[in-house]
């Protein structure tokens, strides 16, 4: 960062995406199955060796499947190294398939800015009843996965580890019905209308803020004294 | 305009009517020192007492139902917690009950400013699922309908904007400027803001008789109202004064939090899916991007405004190129037979049925297709069991992504301020809440 001499505005050095030279041009033709396969799986199983379990080209974008447990380590690497450099995540999602037993899958996006490419990383859960729906969080490499997970974790109930605000974001923070992108979860919700209904009229509409806002600030303090010490009684807010 | 040898135009295209002598942006701080403005010192008495203020989810100035929770020290943003979720719709489940065809109507609805980009968006997606090319016309047109989008979705966080900062000139100047749009639209499509425009292997309709010219009209005047805003605003001392260094965002910090579109340039990283991941022959266009260098409000202001420019370059270039023949692609998996044919043809009858009753069906697979959308990247994501409906439909919503990066931007800065970042963030609560 440099500072421009008249009004001490910091400007930054313009970072351009991809190789001098380079030519991108839209992509045609693109195969079904097989085709290039992106150089940094070679890189990925000469890193981690058993942990990269297996790999595809599918209409032109590389899969990945990895190691549940090893996913944080892999995606630093992939984000730190040099040769790698993928400084951008695009997306975290899930997939769950409509089959009963095949595993849930924990979806990654990833792009290389520098190299332009772009890699989708998986992780399977499987449905066994064993393991857990969880896996090991990104958001230490990447800030930009905070919300993406959260999501993830409110549509699927996939729990992200070292995620540091792991909460509901779409849905409201007292939701009971579950996770509705689930293929369990029906179109309607779990509830029927009476319940919902209920439920929504049972709210406790004074209580505006989230427990961990009111313990932000002096605005505890503030508050009525019977909803103080309903709070403190560990009654939980919410809309 | 400065006429730009580089494919990509740094500073220079970018401030070209708000140069100085030295070819420099011009920019006139408040009689602030530096340019973060630090709150004046408190008085002792009220030093490290906070007050929690509520904004939103209905405020106008939080453009749809985003609230905010901002604990303050005097006037100063300690700590911001944002709230999203009064709009979810649940399209993403909903998708996964429909025919790809069905699906498209959700797309105008979600980033509604954009509703054509996202039809386009949507259509390539699904297209390269089923392995479709479209045809050399359709790829023009499409060209021009996001183009389209990107002006409207441009001019309407203008006009926002503007509205939020204290001007409202500009307000009408782009509100104006959009409702043009949106004519060409209508007639094309039926519809001002849920065009539902493409189809899986082509599009709606082609455009109408006297169209082109009704659009070459659009963009010989358009780019006047923007020299007036320009005027207007780039060196307009209160417009400078309560945009310059909010919000920054350094290249690391922008590409960290996965920051995208105008957002991400303007804080000096030229990526535009348009040029490094090229689809629609975007690598066929002569255009600019620009790129800011500075990551703060005024630098997304400015880029946002050259994009426009750049936007009716494309325009210009896509009609000198549009080439006759079919809209649609010639393949029955996908698009319905005409209605002679089906009532005369025995095979046509049978496509026709095929796909009204069960829908098209992509093979297995899984493909992520991005755009660039005025809000930055945007990409749907399709995962298909090989049956007519999708296993999973996944949007990447650009802005939902930005907004995430809010309480880093606002945090230290005056809580008038939070509404200037808030509105440089150009977002569409439909895009995150879905």
């Amino acid at each position: 960062m440099t500072t421009s001499k008249e009004h001490g505005t910091p400007t930054f050095q313009v970072v351009y995406p991809g190789q001098p030279g380079d030519a991108p041009a839209t992509l045609r033709n693109i195969a079904h199955r097989g085709g290039a396969m992106n150089p940094s799986v070679d890189a990925l199983r000469a890193t981690f060796g058993a942990a990269i379990l297996r790999s595809e080209v599918v209409w032109g974008d590389t899969t990945v499947y990895v190691e549940r447990a090893k996913v944080a380590e892999i995606c630093a690497w992939l984000q730190g190294d040099p040769s790698q450099s993928y400084e951008y995540l695009v997306d975290v999602t899930a997939v769950e398939y409509r089959d009963a037993v095949r595993a849930i899958e924990v979806v990654w996006h990833l792009r290389s800015l520098k190299f332009r490419r772009f890699l989708r990383l998986k992780a399977e859960l499987p449905k066994d009843g064993k393991t857990p729906l969880a896996v090991p969080s990104v958001w230490a490499v990447w800030k930009g996965a905070d919300w993406l997970e959260r999501e993830c974790f409110d549509m699927f109930g996939i729990r992200f580890e070292g995620h540091p605000d792991l909460r509901r974001i779409l849905m409201w923070e007292q939701y009971k019905e579950g996770y509705p992108l689930r293929k369990d979860f029906p179109m309607r919700g779990r509830f029927s209308r009476s319940e919902q209904l209920k439920q929504a009229l049972a709210a406790n509409p004074e209580a505006r803020y989230s427990m961990e806002e009111l313990s932000i600030s002096d605005a505890f303090e503030d508050l009525p004294t019977d909803m103080r010490s309903r709070l403190l009684g560990g009654e939980k807010t919410g809309e | 305009m400065a006429t730009a040898t580089s494919k990509r135009t740094i500073e220079v295209a970018l401030s070209t009517t708000g140069l100085g002598p030295d070819g420099k942006p011009q920019r006139i701080p408040l009689g602030a020192e530096g340019l973060t403005r630090a709150a004046p010192a408190l008085e002792p008495e009220f030093e490290g007492e906070h007050m929690l203020i509520n904004i939103g989810p209905q405020h106008p100035a939080t453009h749809g139902v985003l609230r905010l929770v901002l604990e303050l020290d005097g006037e100063t943003v300690v700590r911001c917690i944002p709230h999203v979720g009064y709009l979810h719709c649940g399209f993403e489940k909903i998708g996964e009950y429909r025919q790809y065809n069905q699906i498209i109507p959700w797309t105008d609805r979600e980033d509604y400013l954009n509703s054509m980009g996202n039809n386009v968006a949507y259509a390539l997606g699904a297209e390269r699922l089923f392995g479709i090319e479209i045809t050399p016309r359709c790829t023009v047109l499409r060209v021009i309908a996001m183009e389209l989008s990107r002006i409207i979705s441009h001019l309407v966080w203008l006009g926002t904007t503007c509205i939020d900062i204290g001007a409202f000139t500009p307000f009408l100047w782009s509100f104006q400027e959009r409702e043009n749009v949106y004519n060409l639209l209508e007639r094309w499509t039926g519809a001002r803001l849920t065009t539902s425009g493409t189809r899986v292997g082509g599009m709606i309709a082609d455009v109408p008789e006297g169209w082109t010219d009704q659009l070459r009209h659009f963009i010989a005047t358009f780019p006047k109202t923007l020299d007036q805003v320009d005027r207007m605003l780039n060196k307009n001392a209160i417009w400078v004064g309560r945009t310059v260094g909010l919000g920054v965002m350094t290249p690391e910090e922008a590409m960290n939090y996965g920051l995208s579109g105008p957002m991400l340039r303007a804080s000096g990283v030229a990526y535009d899916v348009r040029k490094d991941f090229p689809y629609l022959d975007y690598e066929t266009y002569d255009f600019d991007v620009p790129v800011g260098t500075n990551g703060d409000v005024y630098d997304r202001f400015l880029v946002r405004q050259e994009e426009l420019r750049q936007s009716v370059r494309i325009l210009d270039q896509a009609l000198q190129r549009l080439p006759d023949g079919p809209v649609n692609v010639d393949d029955p998996r996908v698009i319905l037979p005409s209605k002679t044919k089906a009532t005369s043809e025995m095979e046509s009858m049978i496509h026709h049925f095929k796909l009204v009753m069960e829908g098209p069906r992509p093979p297995i697979g899984e493909v992520y297709v991005p755009i660039e959308s005025p809000k930055g990247e945007k990409g749907y994501y399709f995962v298909s069991d090989g049956t007519a409906k999708p296993v999973r439909w996944r949007i990447r919503p650009p802005s939902y992504v930005n907004l995430s990066a809010i309480p880093k931007m606002v945090e230290g800065h005056l809580l008038s301020d939070v509404i200037a970042i808030n509105a440089s963030i150009d977002i569409v609560m439909g895009e995150i809440d879905r």
